[in-house]
């Protein structure tokens, strides 16, 4: 028996296509995303009261906008009339213009996609806390409810909630314009919206916290968001970098977990279950990731560390003198002692264990790494290989005892046994 | 989550119109802006294809054309969403595009893609 979609599920379909294109396009009308998200919440909350009454409109989408439409023209109606401010006299001017329903279907018509760009940069805005940019940015931009927020960083609700709360009251406050930034200003906020994405991605990667090492769904989130970035700003080369690295990274993800939860390790993963669906796409944006004049900048870099895995059919077919020197470059951009600690691991695969034991031993007294678990980590897997396996084993022992995550730790825990 | 949208309907040799062409286009787009979309293909004519079968043991391959085929598979879609509902929601917009400009029936088959979350267990 066919069963005709219940309209809950419908609305929450079409709101998870528009939500962000409404939001921005009333947020470039109204000139504050909190105005415009509630604006779009009215519209939303109107289908759910319509809908399971009326039937689903032929044309869901096209619905939602209308309503919001409609909520937005009268909102900017009772402005006019109550608003007698000094400080809003030049709207008012404005507006005079073209009546509100021209106005409104200017800024909702956004072939170039200016608007959805700008809820890019208004949600990653630096006035706000990282946290309150990631939830925002999930929220205005990936259409995910406040619970799957919560959910995926393992939060009570009524915390994302207020983290929103805040957010927006903190946008508005400091009067943050609706704009893509242009000139030197571009560079440091795209690096801001592009630390988000990757935040989120991570999140989802190698989760810091709970029983589960990966959370998918905050992957697809943070691709999605990526790949929107892509689109609406094709001209710079990181974006792609960033989107490259994720794709490569999410290829990985069913081969990196055993069936019964445990990480498996690059070098032992079945490259059978890699996605190459994800590997084409990823190899794909690399190629678009290159600056005039053939560089990379840090997020092309660590893409094109993980296209090397990503072409080799086997372990042993791994390039890693071109990863060394991969991580060389990277190490002059973005000099980190987790990059250097990377470099070691690629250094032994390229020259030998005690190449890369030299490089581990003198980050060793490095105060950034001092509660960093893969040092120990990565310490106890060269001197397994040149043989020193007591000193291996209190190694890795020292790492489980220093990760958060439980899966980690058993991980950890069974090769110190192992030796 | 991924779907594959499968496109299905009666093989003719009726060729799209620019103007489809266009509306289908502007839907990939859309999904594209939107970081949803993953791939899409059109198939050739079964003319061009075989059917390879196993049957008690047995591996028999049909060249094409099917011409005993009351449907055949003409392409594919891949989306990347939150829910099956949103798969749909592309689909109907897709079948949406063909309206008055297509002339034979279609048929979308919906499912989802095992492949890309481990929690699936696959």
């Amino acid at each position: 028996m066919a069963t005709p979609p219940k309209a809950a599920e419908v609305i929450d379909a079409v709101w998870r296509i528009e939500s962000a294109r409404l939001i921005a396009g009333l947020a470039r009308l109204v000139g504050d995303v909190g105005l415009a998200e509630d604006l779009a919440q009215d519209a939303l909350v109107a289908a759910l009261e319509q809908w399971p009454a009326s039937g689903i409109p032929d044309n869901p989408g096209a619905w939602l906008m209308a309503t919001a439409k409609h909520r937005a023209i009268d909102h900017l109606r009772r402005r006019k009339m109550q608003d007698t401010k000094h400080e809003h006299l030049g709207r008012e001017m404005d507006e005079r213009q073209g009546s509100p329903e021209e106005k409104l279907a200017d800024a909702l018509d956004d072939p170039v996609g200016d608007n959805l760009l700008s809820l890019i940069f208004t949600a990653c805005h630096p006035v706000l806390t990282t946290e309150a940019r990631v939830a925002l940015t999930l929220r205005l931009l990936g259409g995910l409810t406040t619970d799957e927020i919560a959910r995926a960083f393992l939060v009570p609700k009524s915390t994302i909630q207020q983290r929103i709360v805040r957010a927006k009251r903190t946008l508005a406050a400091a009067r943050v314009p609706f704009e893509v930034p242009r000139g030197p200003e571009l560079a440091a906020r795209l690096e801001s919206v592009l630390e988000v994405i990757y935040l989120v991605f991570n999140e989802g990667y190698s989760a810091t916290a709970g029983a589960d090492w990966v959370r998918p769904a905050l992957c697809e989130d943070a691709l999605r968001l990526g790949r929107i970035l892509a689109e609406l700003a094709p001209n710079q080369p990181e974006v792609h970098g960033l989107v490259a690295l994720m794709e490569l990274q999410a290829s990985r993800m069913r081969a990196r977990v055993s069936p019964t939860g445990e990480p498996i390790l690059l070098l032992d993963q079945d490259r059978g279950r890699w996605d190459h669906l994800l590997i084409g796409r990823g190899l794909a944006a690399l190629t678009r990731a290159e600056a005039p004049g053939g560089a990379y900048g840090p997020y092309g870099l660590q893409a094109a560390i993980a296209a090397c895995h990503a072409r080799a059919g086997t372990p042993e077919e791994t390039d890693w003198t071109r990863i060394v020197a991969l991580y060389d470059a990277l190490a002059q951009l973005l000099p980190s002692p987790v990059v250097e600690l990377n470099r070691a691991v690629a250094l032994a695969m390229a020259f030998g264990p005690a190449a890369g034991l030299e490089l581990v031993d003198s980050l060793r007294d490095d105060p950034a790494l001092a509660g960093y678990h893969l040092l120990p980590s990565v310490r106890g897997d060269l001197l397994a290989k040149l043989g020193r396996f007591g000193e291996a084993r209190a190694e890795f022992a020292r790492a489980a005892a220093m990760t958060q995550n439980a899966r980690e730790r058993a991980l950890l825990q069974r090769k110190a046994e192992a030796l | 989550m991924r779907f594959m949208t499968i496109v299905k309907s009666r093989e003719t040799d009726a060729q799209p119109s620019p103007e489809l062409i266009d509306r289908i286009n502007q839907l990939a787009e859309d999904a594209t802006k939107q970081g949803k979309f993953v791939g899409m293909g059109g198939l050739g004519p079964t003319a061009t294809g075989a059917r390879a079968r196993l049957s008690k043991g047995k591996i028999t391959v049909t060249d094409g054309p099917f011409t005993e085929a009351k449907e055949i598979i003409g392409g594919y879609a891949i989306f990347d969403v939150k829910s099956k509902q949103e798969a749909l929601e592309w689909t109907r917009r897709f079948l949406e595009a063909h309206i008055g400009l297509w002339e034979q029936d279609l048929e979308v088959e919906v499912r989802q893609m095992l492949d890309g979350d481990p929690s699936q267990g696959c």
